[in-house]
């Protein structure tokens, strides 16, 4: 039963990921998320679907800026410039 | 930081200079953060979209005054908060302090607690009752995929949505959004957190309706 105090269930480890992929957690817990990945399927599984969202989110296209939002302010810019 | 600030006395002078193609481009570049950003403090789209557009102004203005004591993106971000702030008020609209300067404070699941098996389950605690499944790759690279995605981050309330979108679709670091929002590090990573978790947990049951 120890063990079981010492050890991080799967519901607390999915609250960690963001600290863990951040480098923010302290170096015992880190020891503890990456002794658990190791062994849970499940977790493994949902630090990589979290990092899938991640690269994903970086490859969408930014919002653009409307054409006439552009044009106002190439002519604010005009007019500052003079 | 100090290509960065190589980068940006480059640009400074092509600004002040008048050169209307750097000042394109930067706006090109930054427009659309603006508006995310704004977005924490004013209640339409429209409205950040005003927001935005006043800052660019106040760029121009405070150009030749401008010291480069911090990052050129940082000042412009300080501006974008002092028009926000201003226009919020106007607007009769309470900041937002409590989603930006304390956001742990209402707590939030990253997964659904049914998803787990119960605390006190003699053999395993706090388990995955329904595991997640591994996605296919080919299913995250469709069209489809990037509606749903820019859908999910859309549904998000506005601090969580500024952080995810300037971390991971733009790829800024940690510090430079802390700055530009005027947060913790602790904070950052609470809404970062949240965001993440609930779009993560969007494209699932996406790609599960998907495979079904």
């Amino acid at each position: 039963m120890t063990e079981h105090l010492e050890q991080l269930s799967c519901r607390e480890l999915v609250e960690l990921v963001t600290d863990y992929l951040e480098g923010a957690l302290p170096a015992g817990e880190q020891a503890r998320f990456e002794e658990h990945i190791a062994r849970c399927s499940g977790c493994k599984t949902y630090l990589e679907q979290i990092r899938q969202t991640m690269e994903t989110l970086g490859r969408l296209p930014e919002d653009g800026l409307t054409p006439e939002a552009e044009r106002a302010l190439l002519e604010a810019f005009r007019g500052w410039r003079s | 930081m100090a290509h960065v600030e190589a980068a940006d006395t480059q640009l400074l002078d092509a600004l002040r200079a008048g050169d209307e193609g750097a000042f394109a481009a930067l706006v090109r570049e930054q427009h659309a953060s603006l508006v995310r950003v704004a977005r924490i403090y004013v209640s339409t789209q429209s409205a950040a979209e005003e927001v935005a557009q006043e800052t660019w102004l106040g760029v121009l203005n405070g150009l030749e005054r401008f010291e480069g004591r911090s990052s050129l993106r940082t000042w412009i971000f300080s501006i974008l908060t002092n028009v926000a702030r201003t226009r919020a008020r106007r607007d009769g609209r309470t900041l937002p302090f409590s989603t930006l300067q304390d956001p742990a404070r209402v707590p939030e699941a990253a997964v659904d607690a049914d998803r787990f098996l119960d605390p006190e389950h003699p053999r395993w605690p706090g388990h995955w009752a329904i595991k997640p499944e591994p996605w296919p790759e080919d299913a995250l690279v469709t069209g489809e995929t990037r509606a749903l995605l820019a859908d999910a981050i859309e549904a998000l309330p506005a601090s969580q949505r500024a952080v995810i979108s300037l971390r991971d679709v733009e790829g800024w670091d940690s510090e430079e959004v802390c700055n530009a929002l005027g947060i913790s590090e602790t904070n950052h990573r609470v809404l970062l957190h949240r965001a993440r978790s609930k779009v993560r947990r969007a494209l699932e049951s996406y790609l599960q309706e998907a495979d079904t």
